[in-house]
């Protein structure tokens, strides 16, 4: 295996084992805690522009499960400190390396990972190159920024998914880099999915005449997008809407508050949220923004909030059949145990607004 | 929601002795939950009858009764108490049945006793098989499928319903006899007509075949509003068909997608909410490796030996939140401790990888079967953490002290190696590593023992490693640096590569933190990694100067909890003193491996390697071998030659006391008898040796833990057959022969400062020498003592203390025999008897070890010096075995020591405390005997004469006897009525007898000879099937008589709170 570096943009300086593509890659590096479901990680379109530590030691164990994929590869770089090379599941179709390559993902792997997680940890989300040889000037790494990538991610054209069953429920979906499985539970329920791209304004989701519009995940800054902040502007109490991670965040600009960015987010699957009112929730995570409840005052009220650190987990608007989440109750990978909030959407379609 | 502030008084029950499948796991759950209770203000009553543990340590409840663990004991604890709560999930399934029993009998409902945690529904619904069927089939989670049959037709209809494979159990055969594998209708038709014909009621289960199928754990938690929370899952190596317990288990689950994991997470949370429980449960599953399919094995509705792993294994406290649950708290408010700023109710993310490897006792039990199924037979077990599975695996290997460093083991059998393979013994990792070194491929190994294709994967690395560097002679650096991260020892690669020169490793430590370094942690829980960067040594310390403690190890025969006790009570104390006190410990079950025992804590393995790495960290200015057992007394000379200071008595002191030509020169020097004895090493000079010394004689090799291989010979015949057997096994250092005296055993913990001499007491055992003093009841103070002989047992144990540069503890053992005083051995170091001894007498021996290890003076600390006074109450240790998990284990006693655990019985007298310490120990004393029934007696010909008094005793009692034909003869010619009972090989008399209920006791010594010893063995399990305790030594047998004539029952003896005794 050839020699690869994970050069850092405060110039530390990471020797490993190349892995994935040749070359090099630049990117926001960041963490995710998640022991297992890295196949959900690596296609998972949030990630877009970020190279990617896994804290667990121990990476591609079940090789390469297609169906588990939900969407495309949009990470920059993957850092492992083990990757296996002799996969073991039932459903394994061929070795996590292979993936990469495919993907043209470069990465490295035999590096300290918990270092690197205590770092970021303690200076913040910061840039990164991985690279064959160290480059002298470290400018080009710390002037990277990742912008325009919800364009990057999002679909070329709509697709409509059709119901699981009998069809109940007319949803369209604003795809910001919209993970599979916000599609699946929503089909799942009874749900027909028109998948548009983000471009696509109020006004032509409205012609879907929609019962409700699913705001999905996506990677980046939320306030770059002006645009799809303006659509929802529109939106909001026109139909039921039920907003997901970065479909969270566009909708509290759209309603007037603010995000700001978190020192290095919340990326795994094992960050509780307390529920106003109500118990605590085991959820997956991948935000390196978050609202500021505080921001929406008398317009939006904050239903969940971090247990660990207090930041804005999710939002309710009164009157407006919106509410929007921060964590992924679509699960993959992570626990599937806020999974209801997919029947709340249902129901408020349906008319039940305490649900 | 807060606590609940109507909790005032909380009654704690623990788990009772240690045997196989309840070890000091719930020492540690138990005492974390004392120490919670005290910290809210609460009045802890605790009853527990196991003396050796942390949780009945004075401070760590109000009122502490170390009485039998029985519902009517309890009871009446209740009534003299009165709590109002009841904390019975953290004492393993002992407690949690006493609780059901209580509740049951109308007993907490009587005295307003409510049950904290999990309700009885719960615990119910959970332990119920039917109810726990029906409770799954309500939330759609499978169980293993299964139908009764009574017919061909209906075992037919079973088997297609279920599908191929199905086992087929019969009902009510001992030991599943009958039973088997189907594949298809025509070997079930073969089967299940034999499973119908043997069963005595001609029914049998058809249950799916689920052996192969993946075992999966998790650990969940549950609070009284429905939060809830996975805590660690974790995969079993072994596949299912193997206990958990027998399992080498890695955390976090390995193999599996998040599709499979988030499956089976779900149905452990969903499972919790139906069954309702509050706190920390077990949930097993087994999972089709193939499918999706998957099936629920079973749940544990409290803490237990998995939780007590999840714990080590994540950071976090399964046994302290289950307590703050109990107590109204609810997970989300509950801070996690190690990170002190987030949330308990979150799931710990590990970033290293953890190994749980058994100890099994089987070094002890030569003969008996290693074949592990699903009756656990580990007495104990170790855990590893590294970055790597191989890392892990290998640390676990070596932290198991079963005299292997790497997978190379020499095989059981000389059978072919796929036979080999299709074994499942407590070898079979071993061999599977041999077999991949014969380059059999991982398919085949796979298919023949299931094991995941991933782990036998890691251990061919392992294998590929070991081959490429065989004989290599000089490792390159990439080599070296390869081998250090597989987990290699340098001793190892010496061994392999016969490298003389390796450039050593500078090994770094990570942090256990619970969340994988997302948030910053304070407590300094370390193990190694091979990493450059090293949290230990950047970690902030207090300045103080630094002392390192060893802890030891595994919990095995001979070695149990009372090191835990001590080596725990050492590192308080030095704590109190104002060191900086570092632990290094690699057993998950224990009070010592808690993160927030010592100042820092590293769970690595006891080798010399490990520990030198950590010194190098540390830079103790000393280190503590005589709180961990032989563990970390073998570690004493290494150290010693590294230039490392050690603590208390010096190394040459040990020496001093373990060598025999030195220590004999010592007895010589103050005119101290021993049994005479010479070392040999032919068969001849055996013989000659034994001849000379006169039968009967003791045999053992030298410098052996616990007894190990060590027998009384009564004939050439039987010298000549141990010998065989031990020179077989290539010795190195000689065979002890020593002459045999069937005396008094006396056993005495000393403390000495070098120049004073403190004994808090002296202990006699009823069982004469020969039984090894782990095994035989000791009872304090000696009941049977001269005044001269103890005051030359003081003597003489001063004496000895001094000139062995006692600095702390010592063990001496004596023997008084024909009136004369003879000391058969010293250990320099703690006892299995100091924590009893610290129970009873009120002083705090290892606390005063500790302060004297440190230049403490014996004369300043309160005590006194000599023998301290006895305090007004008796107290009789009793052992516990664990023969019902190895029903053919020879259960003999004799100097091997067999017990696992032992309990305490307190009273005024001798026989009230032997009462109650026998009772506790599991045996019934009726009030009143049938006429018809009574007591077997069967013995050796050698003890024809002793035998009369005690069926003269029990006749005096008006107990039937009944006695196989020598024993009836010899008894009848005495004059005494004895029905006379054929020998096993006879006749099933003997069986029939104890079916039909008429012997209540068993009292048997024969068996010294091969060919009756599987007689014994069959009768044995069949008694312990049914309940009838079985007694192998006369004397336990007289001390029996004895308790049944003093008329004690379990509502006439006085209860002890140990807290009130008047010192």
């Amino acid at each position: 295996m050839k020699t690869a570096y994970l050069v850092l943009g405060n110039g530390k300086v990471f020797k490993g084992k190349q892995i994935g593509a040749p070359g090099k890659c630049l990117g926001e590096l960041l963490f995710t805690t998640n022991m297992e479901g890295y196949l959900e990680t690596l296609t998972d379109p949030s990630y877009a522009g970020q190279i990617v530590i896994q804290t667990f030691p121990l990476i591609g164990n079940y090789g390469v499960i297609e169906e588990d994929f939900e969407g495309k590869s949009a990470l920059k770089g993957y850092v492992v400190r083990e990757l296996c090379d002799t996969p073991s599941n039932f459903r394994s179709q061929y070795k996590l390396d292979e993936y990469l390559k495919k993907q043209g993902i470069p990465g490295i792997c035999g590096v300290d990972t918990r270092e690197l997680t205590r770092l970021i940890r303690e200076k913040g989300v910061m840039n990164a190159m991985i690279c064959n040889r160290i480059p002298k000037d470290l400018a080009a790494i710390n002037e990277f920024a990742v912008t325009n990538v919800v364009d990057a991610v999002t679909c070329e054209k709509e697709a409509v998914y059709p119901a699981l069953g009998k069809k109940k429920h007319n949803v369209v979906l604003i795809d910001y880099g919209a993970k599979r499985n916000i599609i699946k539970s929503l089909c799942s329920r009874g749900c027909q999915v028109t998948v548009v791209p983000c471009k696509t304004s109020a006004k032509a989701v409205l012609s879907y005449n929609p019962d409700g519009i699913m705001l999905s995940n996506g990677p980046g800054d939320p306030a770059e997008n002006t645009f799809a902040i303006a659509q929802i502007k529109k939106l909001v109490g026109k139909v039921p809407i039920f907003g997901i991670c970065l479909g969270h965040q566009l909708t509290a600009l759209a309603m007037g508050g603010r995000t700001e960015k978190l020192k290095y987010g919340h990326r795994g699957g094992n960050q509780p949220v307390k529920e106003a009112g109500g118990r605590t929730y085991i959820t997956s995570q991948n935000h390196g923004y978050a609202v500021i409840a505080d921001s929406l005052k008398g317009t939006g009220v904050e239903t969940f909030v971090n247990a660990n650190d207090g930041s804005c987990e999710g939002m309710t608007y009164p009157g407006r059949r919106c509410f929007t989440v921060q964590f992924h109750p679509e699960a993959c990978a992570g626990p599937r145990d806020t999974g209801f909030l997919f029947d709340k959407f249902i129901a408020m379609m349906e008319g039940n607004n305490n649900a | 929601m807060p606590k609940d502030k109507s909790i005032r008084k909380v009654m704690v029950i623990g788990s009772g002795p240690i045997v196989i499948g309840q070890a000091a796991e719930f020492d540690y759950a138990g005492a974390q939950a004392c120490r919670i209770l005290k910290a809210e203000g609460i009045n802890v009553v605790l009853v527990n009858s196991n003396p050796a543990t942390i949780m009945t340590d004075k401070a760590m409840a109000d009122e502490i009764y170390l009485e039998p663990l029985n519902a009517e004991t309890v009871e009446r604890i209740i009534k003299k108490e009165k709590p109002d709560s009841l904390l019975a999930g953290l004492g393993g399934q002992t407690g949690l049945t006493l609780a059901m029993q209580l509740s049951n009998r109308g007993v907490l409902e009587r005295y307003g006793v409510r049950l904290l945690g999990s309700d009885m529904n719960a615990i119910e619904k959970a332990e119920d098989r039917e109810l726990f069927r029906d409770t799954m089939k309500a939330i759609g989670q499978p169980v293993v499928p299964s139908e009764i049959a009574n017919t061909m037709e209906e075992a037919q209809k079973a088997a297609r319903l279920i599908g191929y494979p199905v086992i087929i159990r019969p009902a009510f055969t001992l030991g599943g006899s009958g039973g088997g594998i189907a594949n298809n209708d025509e070997e079930l038709k073969t089967i299940a007509g034999t499973g119908l014909l043997l069963s005595p009621i001609h029914q049998i289960l058809v249950e799916r075949c689920i052996s192969g199928w993946k075992e999966i754990e998790f650990e969940t938690m549950r609070d009284s509003i429905g939060n809830v929370i996975a805590v660690c899952s974790m995969e079993n190596l072994d596949p299912v068909g193997i206990h958990t317990g027998d399992s080498i288990v890695a955390a976090p689950a390995l193999t599996l997608s998040d599709k499979e994991y988030q499956m089976l997470r779900s149905a452990s949370l969903d499972m919790i909410t139906a069954l309702g429980i509050v706190g920390g449960c077990n949930c097993q599953f087994a999972l089709n490796p193939d499918s999706f399919e998957y099936a629920v094995i079973e749940v544990n509705p409290r803490v237990s030996r998995s939780s007590a792993l999840a714990s080590k294994a994540t950071g976090y406290p399964i046994a302290k939140i289950t307590t703050k649950i109990a107590l109204g708290y609810t997970l989300d408010e509950i801070k996690n401790d190690i990170t002190g700023k987030t949330c308990a109710c979150f799931e710990p993310a590990l970033d290293y990888v953890v190994v749980k490897f058994p100890k099994w006792p089987f070094d002890k039990f030569a003969g008996s079967s290693r074949r592990l199924g699903t009756q656990m037979k580990a007495t104990g077990e170790v855990m590893a953490i590294g970055s790597s599975f191989e890392a892990a695996l290998m640390k676990a290997v070596r932290g198991t002290e079963n005299g292997f460093d790497t997978l190379n083991a020499p095989p059981l059998s000389d059978r072919p190696l796929e036979e080999r393979l299709a074994q499942q013994d407590d070898r079979r990792i071993f061999t599977v590593f041999e077999a991949l070194k014969a380059g059999i491929s991982i398919d085949k190994i796979h298919e023949i023992t299931k094991i995941d294709c991933w782990f036998l994967d890691k251990i061919r690395n392992l294998a590929d490693f070991e081959l490429s560097i065989a004989g290599k002679r000089k490792l390159s650096k990439d080599e070296y640096a390869l081998a250090k991260g597989l987990g290699y020892t340098d001793k190892a690669l010496r061994h392999i590569c016969r490298a003389k020169k390796l450039p050593g490793w500078q090994f770094s430590y990570k942090m256990v933190d619970t969340c994988a370094a997302e948030f910053n942690a304070e407590t300094p829980y370390f193990y190694s990694t091979c990493d450059e960067v090293c949290e230990s040594r950047s970690f902030k310390r207090s300045g103080k100067p630094v002392i390192l403690v060893l802890g030891s190890g595994p919990i095995r025969i001979g070695q149990g909890i009372e090191f835990d006790y001590s080596s725990v009570h050492c590192v308080w104390t030095l704590r109190q003193m104002g060191y900086d006190v570092v632990i290094v410990n690699n057993n998950p079950e224990t009070v010592s491996t808690d993160y927030d025992t010592a100042d820092r804590l590293y769970f690595e393995p006891l080798t010399p390697e490990d520990v030198m790495s950590i010194i190098d960290v540390e830079k103790p200015i000393g280190v503590v071998v005589a709180f961990g057992g032989q563990t970390a007394i073998k570690l004493t000379q290494f150290l010693d030659r590294q230039g490392i200071s050690i603590l208390g008595t010096s190394a040459k002191g040990i020496d001093l006391a373990e060598d025999r030509a030195l220590f004999d020169k010592l007895l010589e020097k103050f005119a101290i008898s021993r049994p005479k004895g010479m070392g040999v090493k032919t068969m001849e000079e055996a013989v000659n040796a034994a001849e000379t010394l006169g039968y009967p004689v003791l045999l053992r090799p030298s410098y052996v833990i616990g007894g190990q291989n060590m027998t009384i010979s009564w004939s050439d015949e039987q010298t000549r057959k141990y010998m065989q057997a031990i020179l077989a096994t290539g010795i190195e250092n000689p065979v002890l022969v020593d002459k045999y005296m069937p005396g008094t055993e006396l056993e005495v913990d000393v403390i000495s400062d070098g120049a004073d001499v403190l004994i808090p007491g002296i202990m006699e055992h009823i069982e004469r020498a020969g039984v090894h003093s782990g095994d035989s009841i000791a009872v304090y103070p000696p009941y049977n003592l001269s005044g001269r002989m103890l005051h030359k047992l003081c003597d003489r144990s001063t004496k000895l203390a001094l000139a062995l540069g006692t600095k702390g503890l010592v063990n001496i053992q004596y023997l008084i025999f024909e009136n004369e005083l003879y000391v058969i051995e010293v250990n320099p170091r703690a006892s299995r008897t100091v924590p009893y001894i610290s129970k009873v007498t009120g002083v705090p021996m290892v606390d005063i070890a500790s302060r004297v290890m440190l230049g403490g003076k014996l004369k300043d600390m309160g005590y006194g010096t000599g023998l301290y006074p006895t305090p007004p109450c008796h107290a009789v240790k009793v052992p516990v075995f664990s023969f019902e998990k190895l029903n053919d284990a020879n259960a003999i006693l004799g100097p091997e020591m067999k017990s696992t655990g032992e309990v305490l019985g307190i009273g005024k007298t001798t026989a009230e405390a032997l009462f109650k310490g026998l009772t506790a120990a599991g045996l019934t004393i009726p009030s009143k005997f049938d006429v018809e029934t009574g007591v077997l007696l069967s013995v050796a010909e050698i003890d024809y004469q002793e035998i009369l008094s005690i069926a003269e005793q029990f006749y005096d009692l008006g107990i039937k006897i009944y006695a196989t034909r020598g024993t009836a003869d010899a008894i009848k010619r005495q004059g005494i009525p004895v029905h006379s009972v054929s020998n096993a090989t006879e006749s099933a008399e003997i069986y029939t007898l104890m079916e039909k209920r008429k012997i209540h006791y068993l009292i048997y010594t024969g068996a010294v000879k091969d060919a009756t010893m599987g007689d014994f063995i069959a009768i044995h399990r069949r008694a312990m099937q049914l309940g009838i305790p079985c007694l192998t030594s006369l004397d336990t047998a007289g001390a029996l008589i004895k308790i049944i004539a003093s008329r004690y029952t379990l509502a006439n003896t006085e209860l002890v709170d140990i807290n009130k005794l008047s010192h």
